[in-house]
């Protein structure tokens, strides 16, 4: 029988009772008396010369209270890279300052250059489009290989190439895979594209600033996956407001995948807006707003080579990509394709030598960063697809070339040559399971059933791994980041026995407030329902550095861990005190503190009671009160992985790609809540299906993006998806965490595209068309009856 | 969206009255409309609502024919139609969602014309007359090209009338975004001959593809269209699809139209 309370049982999630019955609020809900609206004046152009902005009209019309342009916010600081990257020649990389909004240039459709404030919406929308914006358009600069090409032509005036920086992956391998590919008995070669994707949170991003004159403190509502590092980004390098005077509040926030791990200039332009009005200032992004100037994801082009034996031993591999970053450069955009990406190119595999070369690239698009997976689905697809393309070349079993060069379920900690140490792991064990709940044995069979009906079906593997619950500081710093990757919790019980537990990371759909009240609930021995979670408020919550990664569970969940731990040591002093008993003899176990070896108890409410009402208390050695904080900081990423299998049929008349099954077989070390992980991995999993068959973000040659709605970017809905076979039992627990956990949110989205792709591949394959051997995501049917034209 | 005055009439005649006021627009379900509204790239000074005129409601079948009152929504044809004209019937049940199929109108779908909407290949395909408050004109000479019809200013569709075929059948292959029709076809078999009409992938809007027509009514069955090939010159071609992938799609999806009718 499964549990049905604590660690381990599949509980239903608490927070979607009010997210199922409307009474979430977002950001969006909140209104403040005497609340202003703010609209955005946005580039129509990709690239142009700001002459002038005329905002004489503008002020003048209806119900307009102030209107502000990008020379107004020339002074203030720039929204900085949270990671610097060194080119393989030791410089820095190049990096332009990214303004509140716009001035001198606009650099892709959607930077805003203007904002107006009004008593209401319209009012705001009707004075943007009164803007008299003198702008001389210059050619746009969007496929990548022309913007290092043309150095005439660039984004930022200073910076030449366009190019970002130039990084290699170890350099001093570099010489070492040359020389083995040159005396490979095979290599395969393959390019390839890892598609833009637009994040498209169901809740579009939202800020409402409040100022209070009287104590100049500042308060800003807003969609943040990491309320801290939001105040800590505007505080001390964009506005230089005392850290201590803002508090930043993300309540409940609608998804965010990444897009919201980032400041964005709307954000500050909103604060300064509520102190020069003394009015609270609110915007809402559109549908329109979010695709044109949310951070996309992915967008690399690359060349990868794999040399092997005949036999198809992995001997070494390299790759060569281009990674887009947009306009600007967001908070993590380097650290995505670089230190997320290069670092994971062993995959699961025991290749011995590897390389990565990055060159980042400026164009006049949306800035590129972090999004489900950042840097690591962008790592596994390039793997994924190259060991199927050398596993046909050579005449081999996809499952078998899988087989011979996964890393021994006995060779950890596992040092892999891009600098990683993994703890543990069983990759064969994920890869049998795959096999028996995906039924390979019975492929052949479906595929001549699939035939007898004029359809093609394949099969497409992917054995992936990924690093996360990111990350030690320490490590990170000589790395380049600029930030600590710690995370902190405080556990505060209250007299009456319940307790809140102030947590650093933030939930926007990942269900924390149900399984870290399981956690704390197995620990302390008490019902989940007397532990209430807190998370998104500055003023409430210790210094964390908010979600995303799969950090949640294994970085802050540790503190939290941590900090329950202080709580139960303080608990037997309390205890010993109480029962007069030596401190060592006190055991605590299913909430309850007991003399060992004997009747005598006091349960977790008594402890707790009598630390808030402290009369038999030893208060002449211990403090009243029973609160304690922790902050962790982990010893080494964690190193999710699995097995994925993909089953698909392909009409050969419209190329149309139905999949039929998917089947899902996962390491995340120790599971807390398995219905909550399941709907992790169905989650990402779709989101994978959606890159692979659906997502398609086109920028013309102009700059213009074509696919800026729904009416053509093709979200995956339910019918576009298979019911998944899901399965986590093959774990082997972290070493390193007091959990033993993993992670799990971002491992769908980033084994699943492979997998897609590879299955396609192989029923065009299976159905004669020997000489595809890849297809570009999105494999959208018109690709594919392409394809199979030639 | 910006302000706008709204008035609901309930007989063809206030509607078109109120329609002679500047500013003024149609508005039948709004499924287009609205949305356009909303985005601020349409701003109608007022909104004749087409919604309350019963006149202009139902399906009826007689003599042959199946009429349809200009703001039927597709859910009751889809309801409505299927003893008498199961091939429409089935078109209209496929539009959109559910919360399309009950707002959005035929009058409002063939007068509006997206070149990749489904309504306007069946009301060529069946070769049927579209009624106005002022004429009647025939399916033929009504689709004039993107987002364009033979429609007067303020001209408003009050019925569509359909000669109902002996076998017919919708096969559209959805654009994955919108799930408009990228190539949809409507092949409607009639004692006089077969008529083949094409939606989503003429670069003028909806089109018949006489070939075919030649072709299936001599032989209507799918084998009768192996022989012939599109011309992609003249076809869309945009993110989801290029012109060489419509004229297979046209192929494609007339033969299983025939298949299904």
């Amino acid at each position: 029988m499964p549990k049905d309370t604590g660690i381990g049982a599949p509980m239903k999630r608490r927070e979607d009772i009010r997210f199922l019955t409307g009474k979430g609020r977002y950001t969006a809900d909140i209104n403040l008396r005497g609340q202003a609206y703010a609209a955005f004046a946005r580039s129509e152009v990709a690239h142009g010369k700001i002459n002038a902005i005329d905002t004489r009209a503008a002020s003048e019309m209806p119900g307009v209270l102030c209107v502000m342009t990008g020379e107004d916010f020339a002074a203030m600081g720039g929204n900085p890279a949270g990671w610097l990257i060194n080119s393989r020649d030791g410089t820095p990389m190049r990096e332009p300052k990214r303004p509140v909004l716009a001035h001198g240039k606009v650099r892709h459709v959607g930077d805003a250059y203007a904002v107006v404030v009004a008593e209401t919406v319209e009012q705001a929308r009707d004075a943007v489009a009164a803007i008299e914006a003198d702008i001389t358009e210059l050619p746009a600069i969007v496929d990548m290989k022309a913007a290092l090409a043309d150095s005439g032509n660039r984004v930022h005036d200073e910076i030449p190439d366009n190019l970002c920086f130039d990084w290699g992956w170890i350099e001093d391998n570099r010489a070492a895979v040359e020389e083995a590919f040159a005396k490979a008995p095979h290599v395969t070669t393959l390019e390839l594209v890892n598609n833009r994707l637009v994040p498209n949170a169901m809740e579009p991003r939202a800020s409402l600033a409040d100022y209070n004159p009287g104590t100049e403190d500042y308060t800003l509502y807003t969609t943040s996956q990491n309320p801290h590092l939001h105040r800590l980004l505007i505080a001390a390098f964009v506005m230089g407001i005392p850290e201590h005077k803002l508090t930043v509040i993300a309540p409940d926030v609608g998804g965010g995948f990444g897009s919201k791990i980032y400041h964005y200039g709307e954000e500050a332009a909103v604060l300064a807006a509520a102190k020069a009005l003394k009015r609270p200032v609110k915007w809402v992004a559109d549908r329109t707003e979010s695709f044109l100037s949310d951070a996309h994801g992915r967008d690399h082009v690359t060349k990868i080579q794999l040399a092997c034996e005949k036999d198809g031993t992995f001997l070494a591999l390299r790759t060569e990509t281009l990674a887009n970053v947009g306009a600007y450069l967001s908070n993590f955009a380097t650290a995505t394709p670089t230190f997320l990406h290069g670092t994971l190119m062993a995959g699961p595999y025991k290749t011995p030598l590897v390389y990565v070369n990055v060159k980042a690239v400026f164009t006049n698009t949306a800035p590129v960063d972090a999004y489900r997976g950042a840097g690591r689905p962008e790592a596994t697809f390039s793997i994924e697809r190259i060991v199927d393309k050398a596993a046909d070349e050579l005449g081999i079993d996809k499952l078998e070339i899988r087989r011979k060069n996964l890393i021994g379920a006995d060779q950890y900690p596992y040092t892999t040559p891009v600098g990683l140490v993994y703890d543990t792991g069983n990759y064969a064990a994920t890869l049998d399971k795959m096999v028996e709940l995906a039924d390979v044995a019975g492929f052949e069979k479906r595929a001549a059933e699939s035939k007898a009906r004029g359809k093609l079906r394949g099969i497409g593997y992917s054995t992936w791994i990924e690093a996360c619950g990111i990350a030690p500081s320490n490590l990170v710093g000589v790395l380049g980041s600029r930030v600590g990757l710690f995370d902190a919790a405080t556990v505060r019980v209250n007299a009456t026995g319940n307790l809140s537990v102030m947590t650093g990371a933030h939930s926007h759909g990942q269900g924390h407030e149900t399984v870290f009240a399981q956690v704390v609930a197995e620990k302390l021995g008490i019902p989940e329902s007397s532990i209430e979670i807190v998370h998104g408020d500055t003023s409430k919550i210790p210094f964390g550095m908010g979600s995303y990664g799969s950090r949640s569970l294994a970085v802050a969940g540790s503190a939290m861990v941590k900090a329950v731990d202080k709580i139960i040591a303080k608990g037997k002093k309390i205890a010993a005190h109480m029962l007069e008993a030596a401190e060592d003899d006190i055991t605590f176990e299913n909430g309850k503190f007991q003399v060992a070896g004997t009747d005598k108890a006091k349960t977790f409410g008594e402890i707790a009671f009598s630390a808030y009402v402290p009369h038999n208390y030893p208060l002449e050695t211990l403090e009243p009160g029973l609160e304690e904080s922790a902050f962790y900081d982990p010893g080494n990423f964690t190193y999710p992985a699995g097995a994925y299998a993909c089953e698909v049929e392909v009409d050969p008349d419209t190329g149309r790609v139905e999949i039929l099954s998917f089947t899902a077989a996962d390491d995340f070390g120790n599971v807390m809540n398995p219905l909550i992980v399941q709907g992790q991995v169905h989650g990402g999993v779709g989101q994978g299906i959606g890159q692979a068959l659906l997502e398609n973000t086109t920028y013309d040659e102009n700059g213009q993006l074509l696919s800026g709605s729904f009416m053509d970017y093709a979200m995956p809905r339910a019918d576009d998806v298979p019911f998944y076979t899901v399965d986590h039992s093959c774990n082997t627990p972290c070493t390193h965490n007091p959990l033993g956990v993993k992670g799990c949110g971002e491992a769908g989205a980033i084994g699943s595209p492979p997998a897609v792709v590879n299955a396609v591949v192989d029923a065009l394959r299976r159905g004669g068309h020997t000489g595809i051997s890849h297809i570009d995501m999105p494999v959208s049917p018109s690709r594919v009856w392409q394809a199979m034209q030639a | 969206m910006y302000d706008f005055e709204f008035v609901k009439p309930a007989s063809i005649a206030d509607a078109v009255k109120a329609l002679k006021e500047d500013g003024a627009q149609a508005l039948s379900g709004g499924q287009t409309l609205i949305a356009t509204m909303k985005q601020r790239l349409a701003a109608p000074g007022t909104l004749v609502s087409l919604t309350g005129i019963a006149e202009m409601k139902g399906v009826s079948a007689a003599g042959g024919q199946l009429t349809v009152g200009g703001a039927t929504p597709h859910a009751v044809v889809a309801a409505e139609a299927k003893a008498a004209y199961p091939g429409l019937a089935a078109l209209a049940g496929g539009i959109g969602d559910p919360m399309v199929r009950n707002r959005g109108t035929i009058g409002g779908s063939i007068a509006n014309n997206d070149p990749a909407a489904c309504y306007p290949s069946a009301v060529l395909a069946s070769g049927a007359t579209v009624v106005t408050d002022r004429r009647k004109i025939a399916a033929d000479d009504y689709f004039q090209g993107l987002f364009t019809t033979a429609l007067e200013e303020g001209e408003i569709v009050t019925q569509v009338i359909f000669p109902i075929p002996e076998k017919a059948a919708y096969v559209k292959f959805n654009q994955p975004a919108s799930r408009f029709a990228l190539t949809g076809v409507f092949v409607a078999k009639f004692a006089s001959g077969v008529r083949v009409a094409v939606t989503g992938a003429g670069a003028d809007g909806v089109f018949r593809w006489t070939e075919a027509e030649e072709a299936l009514s001599k032989d209507f069955s799918p084998a009768a269209v192996d022989g012939l090939s599109v011309d992609p010159s003249g076809l869309m071609g945009d993110l989801h699809g290029t012109p060489e992938y419509r004229a297979n799609l046209i192929k494609v999806l007339t033969k299983r139209a025939v298949a299904a009718a």
